[in-house]
C-alpha cells in the first residue's frame, strides 16, 4: 500500500510543466483564440516529441507504453497551462483503438498520433458535441451501440460557438454504414464505457491544474494588491475565501489520483471512482473560479486580465464528459443500491 | 502507486476483526460523560488493553504493538466497522501519549504511559482559559518555580473529560515577565492534588463533557514538567499537530457515519425531499475523500515526510463533513428528528440527534475552523499575517 507517485512520474510531470511554462504562456493561448482553427500544429508536434500524445500507445507504435497513472499528472499540467490542444480526446482514442484490437486501424493511426501527425476526435453519447472535429484526421463516432471510424471527408461539421474561446466544438452530421463500423454490441458498449471513464478522468485531472492555477493567481494578487494600507491578503475575509479553495482542491486531488489508478488497473470500482473524481474536481474548480474573481475584484472582471482564461476552462471542463449531475447520479446509483459495499475498510476493496 | 494491502496487513486486519467481533459490547455503553458511562468505558479500555488493542501504534514496551500508521488506519477501520465504543482516554492515548514519547524522560514514559494505555489514568486537556481561547498564547495561569515544585495558580476551562479524569495536561506561564508564546511550560497535573477544584460544566447536550479547573497554589513536582521550562509552546504545538492531524479523527469514524447515513436514507427514501439523495451521496463521497487523503498523507509520512500546517486542512474538512452528515440525517428524519431516544415514537431515529449536538462542536474544538483557515492562508498559501 503506497498512495503516491514515484520519481519517474513526478519528473515527467515536471518536464511538461516547464515546457508549457515556456512554450505555452498565456499570450500564446490567447493568440490562438483568434486563429482560424484555434489550434497550433507546432505545439502539438512538440507535445508529441515529449511523448505526451503517444503516452498510452504501445511502444511498437512509437508510443510510450505508459498508463493513466502517468497521464493524470500530465493532464493536470495541461489544465495549469490552459492548454486547449486535444489531449482529452487523445487519451480516450488511443486506448480505444488499442483495446479494439483491430490491427489495421492500429497500424494506420497509432504511430501518426504518437508522432503528432494525426489528431483523433471522439463523438461519445455523453457529449452533445464533438471537440476539435475540424482538425481531426480520424473521427471515432458512436451510433447507438456501435462505434464508427470516419474520415473528415465523410462528415459535415457545424461549429457551435461556446463560452470558452479556446474551445472548438461541432455538431457532426454523418451516415453510419457497415463499412464505417469498427465495433458493435457488447464490445462497443464496453469500449464506450471505458471511453467515458477516460474522458471524465482526463477532464478531472485538468480541472485540478486549472483550480491550482486560479488559486495561485488569486493568492499572488492578494499579496500585492494594497488597500487600507496593507495587502488585501492580510484580511481574514480574503484569507478564508482562499483557504476554502485550498481545502476543496486538496480533497479533490487524492480522489482524482485514485481514479487514475483505478482506470489504469481496470479496477472494478473504476466507474464510480472516476465519477467521484469528476464531481470533486469540477466543484473545486467552480469554487476556485468564483473565489479568484471575487478576490481580484473589478480588475478580474476585465477581458484584458488573464483570470478568465482559467475561469472558462473550469466551466467548460466541468461540463465535458458528463456534468456534475451526471456523475453524481452514477455514484448515487452505485452506493444507494441494496448490498453496496461501503463503510470503513471498503475503500480499496475494488482492488484491481 | 500501489493500493493493495500486503498479506501481513490483511492478516493484521483479520486478527483485529476477529478480536473485535468477539469482544465489542453488544449493547452501546452509556455516554462517557456520565459517571456510570465513564467507568463502563474505562472497563472497555482495560479489556482492549488486555487483548493488546488499546494502543496499537505505541511501542511494545508500553503496551502497544509497534504498528505503523498504515496498520493503525487498518485497526481504526476495523474498530469503527465493529461499532466499538468511543475512546474515553483519547486525550491521553492519541494526544499526550505521542508527545510524551517525543519529549518525555525515560522516567516519565515509564510512569505515565502504561497507566494511560490501560486507562487506569484518564487524561483531560488544559489549554483554554477564560481569556485565552482561540488566542491560546494569552495564557495567564502560572507555574512558578519553588524549589522542587511548580506552584500552579489560575483557571483552565473547557477541559475535555475534565469532570471525571484523573490527570490534566496543559500550558502554564512559568516566567511572569514573559509574553505570548514565550515563557510557557508544559505541566502534568494530578487532579486530586490539594488546591485543585474541578467544576463540571453541563454541555449543550446536558452532559458534563468538559469542566473548569481552578488551581489554587497547587504544588506539582518539577518532575511533572514535559520538555524544558519555557519551551511549553513548541511541546504543545507537537500535541496540537497530532490532534489536528491524523490521530484525533481517523477517516473510519466518518465512513461509519456515512454508511449509517446511506442506510437511513435508503430506509426513508420514499418520504425524503429529492435533494437529500444528492446530499447523502455527497457526504459519502467526502468521507471517502477524507480516507483517500489520509492514506496519501500516511504514505508520505511513512516515506519520511512530516505533517505540518496541512493538518488544518484535515480539521476543517472532517468537522464540516461530520456536521453536514448529521444535518442531512436530521432532515431525512423530518419531524421525528427532535425525538429523544426514550420517546415512545423514537423507533428508527438512531442517535442522530445527540450526534448532531456533538458534531456542532467539531468546528469549535481543537482550534476553531476560523483559526485553521488563518493557518492555511498564512502558512500554506503564504498570505501576510493579519494586522
Amino acid at each position: 500500500m503506497r498512495f503516491g507517485f514515484d520519481e519517474d512520474r513526478l519528473l515527467l510531470q515536471n518536464s511538461l510543466r516547464n515546457f508549457l511554462a515556456s512554450e505555452c504562456p498565456t499570450e500564446r493561448v490567447r493568440a490562438l483564440w483568434d486563429t482560424t482553427t484555434g489550434r497550433s500544429p507546432e505545439l502539438w508536434k512538440s507535445l508529441a516529441e515529449l511523448g505526451v500524445t503517444g503516452l498510452l500507445a504501445p511502444e511498437a507504435h512509437e508510443g510510450m507504453g505508459m498508463d493513466e497513472t502517468f497521464l493524470v499528472l500530465l493532464q493536470e499540467e495541461a489544465g495549469r497551462a490552459a492548454l486547449v490542444e486535444p489531449l482529452v480526446a487523445t487519451s480516450v482514442a488511443v486506448p480505444l483503438l488499442v483495446e479494439l484490437g483491430a490491427r489495421a486501424l492500429c497500424e494506420r493511426w497509432l504511430k501518426p498520433i504518437a508522432v503528432g501527425e494525426a489528431i483523433v476526435a471522439v463523438g461519445h453519447p455523453v457529449n452533445a458535441f464533438v471537440s476539435d472535429a475540424h482538425v481531426a484526421s480520424l473521427l471515432l463516432l458512436a451510433h447507438e451501440d456501435e462505434i464508427h471510424a470516419l474520415a473528415p471527408a465523410e462528415v459535415a461539421l457545424v461549429r457551435q460557438p461556446v463560452n470558452d474561446p479556446g474551445r472548438r466544438v461541432f455538431s457532426v452530421r454523418w451516415t453510419p454504414t457497415v463499412a464505417t463500423r469498427i465495433a458493435h454490441g457488447p464490445q462497443a458498449r464496453e469500449l464506450l464505457a471505458a471511453a467515458l471513464d477516460r474522458g471524465a478522468l482526463a477532464c478531472a485531472a485538468q480541472l485540478l491544474g486549472v483550480s491550482e492555477r486560479l488559486l495561485d493567481l488569486a493568492v499572488a494578487y492578494a499579496q500585492q494588491r494594497v488597500q487600507f494600507g496593507q495587502p488585501i491578503g492580510a484580511f481574514q475575509a480574503v484569507k478564508h475565501h482562499l483557504a476554502n479553495v485550498k481545502v476543496a482542491l486538496e480533497y479533490a486531488r487524492p480522489v482524482v489520483y485514485r481514479a487514475a489508478h483505478s482506470v489504469a488497473r481496470r479496477a472494478a470500482t473504476r466507474a464510480i471512482d472516476v465519477s467521484h473524481a469528476k464531481v470533486a474536481a469540477g466543484e473545486a474548480a467552480a469554487l476556485a473560479a468564483k473565489t479568484a474573481l471575487q478576490v481580484h475584484g473589478a480588475i478580474g472582471y476585465t477581458w484584458e486580465q488573464d483570470l478568465h482564461v482559467w475561469m472558462r476552462r473550469a466551466w467548460s471542463l466541468e461540463l465535458a464528459w458528463g456534468s456534475g449531475r451526471f456523475h453524481r447520479e452514477r455514484v448515487a446509483d452505485c452506493i444507494l443500491a441494496p448490498g453496496a459495499r461501503i463503510g470503513p475498510g471498503t475503500t480499496f476493496e475494488g482492488g484491481e | 502507486m500501489d493500493l493493495r494491502y500486503t498479506p501481513e496487513q490483511q492478516a493484521f486486519r483479520a486478527q483485529a476483526r476477529a478480536w473485535l467481533e468477539a469482544n465489542v459490547p453488544k449493547q452501546p455503553l452509556a455516554s462517557f460523560d456520565t459517571r456510570e458511562g465513564f467507568e463502563a468505558h474505562r472497563a472497555w479500555e482495560a479489556k482492549l488493553m488486555a487483548g493488546g488493542w488499546a494502543v496499537v501504534s505505541w511501542p511494545v514496551e508500553y503496551g502497544g504493538r509497534g504498528a505503523n500508521l498504515l496498520e493503525w488506519l487498518i485497526f481504526e477501520e476495523e474498530y469503527y466497522r465493529a461499532g466499538a465504543p468511543r475512546r474515553v482516554n483519547q486525550n491521553g492515548i492519541f494526544l499526550l501519549g505521542p508527545t510524551l514519547m517525543e519529549f518525555g524522560t525515560p522516567e516519565q514514559k515509564a510512569r505515565y504511559l502504561p497507566k494511560m494505555a490501560s486507562s487506569e489514568e484518564v487524561w483531560a486537556q488544559g489549554w483554554s482559559e477564560p481569556n485565552a481561547g482561540s488566542d491560546m498564547a494569552a495564557i495567564q495561569a502560572s507555574a512558578l518555580r519553588d524549589g522542587d515544585c511548580y506552584v500552579l495558580r489560575g483557571q483552565k476551562t473547557w477541559a475535555s473529560r475534565g469532570a471525571f479524569a484523573h490527570w490534566l495536561f496543559g500550558l502554564f506561564r512559568s516566567d511572569p515577565a514573559s509574553e505570548r508564546h514565550r515563557g510557557l511550560t508544559f505541566v502534568l497535573v494530578p487532579l486530586d492534588a490539594p488546591g485543585v477544584t474541578v467544576r463540571p460544566i453541563a454541555q449543550l447536550d446536558g452532559e458534563t463533557g468538559f469542566a473548569e479547573v481552578f488551581l489554587d497554589d497547587v504544588r506539582v513536582p518539577v518532575a511533572n514538567r514535559l520538555g524544558a521550562e519555557g519551551q511549553g509552546w513548541s511541546v504543545a504545538m507537537a500535541t496540537a499537530g497530532f490532534e489536528r492531524g491524523l490521530m484525533l479523527r481517523s477517516p473510519a469514524r466518518f465512513q461509519a457515519t456515512a454508511k449509517r447515513l446511506v442506510d437511513l436514507y435508503r430506509a426513508n427514501a420514499a418520504s425524503c425531499e429529492p435533494v437529500l439523495r444528492d446530499q447523502t451521496v455527497r457526504c459519502w463521497m467526502n468521507a471517502e475523500a477524507y480516507a483517500l487523503d489520509t492514506y496519501r498523507t500516511v504514505s508520505r509520512l511513512l516515506a519520511g515526510g512530516k505533517i505540518g500546517a496541512e493538518a488544518s486542512l484535515n480539521k476543517i474538512f472532517w468537522s464540516e463533513l461530520d456536521l453536514r452528515m448529521h444535518e442531512t440525517a436530521l432532515r431525512i428524519l423530518g419531524e421525528r428528528a427532535e425525538l429523544l431516544p426514550e420517546a415512545p415514537a423514537a423507533h428508527g431515529v438512531g442517535d442522530w440527534l445527540d450526534g448532531h449536538l456533538f458534531a456542532l462542536s467539531g468546528p469549535i474544538y481543537a482550534g476553531t475552523n476560523e483559526i485553521q483557515r488563518n493557518v492555511i492562508a498564512e502558512r500554506i498559501l503564504g498570505l501576510p499575517k493579519g494586522a
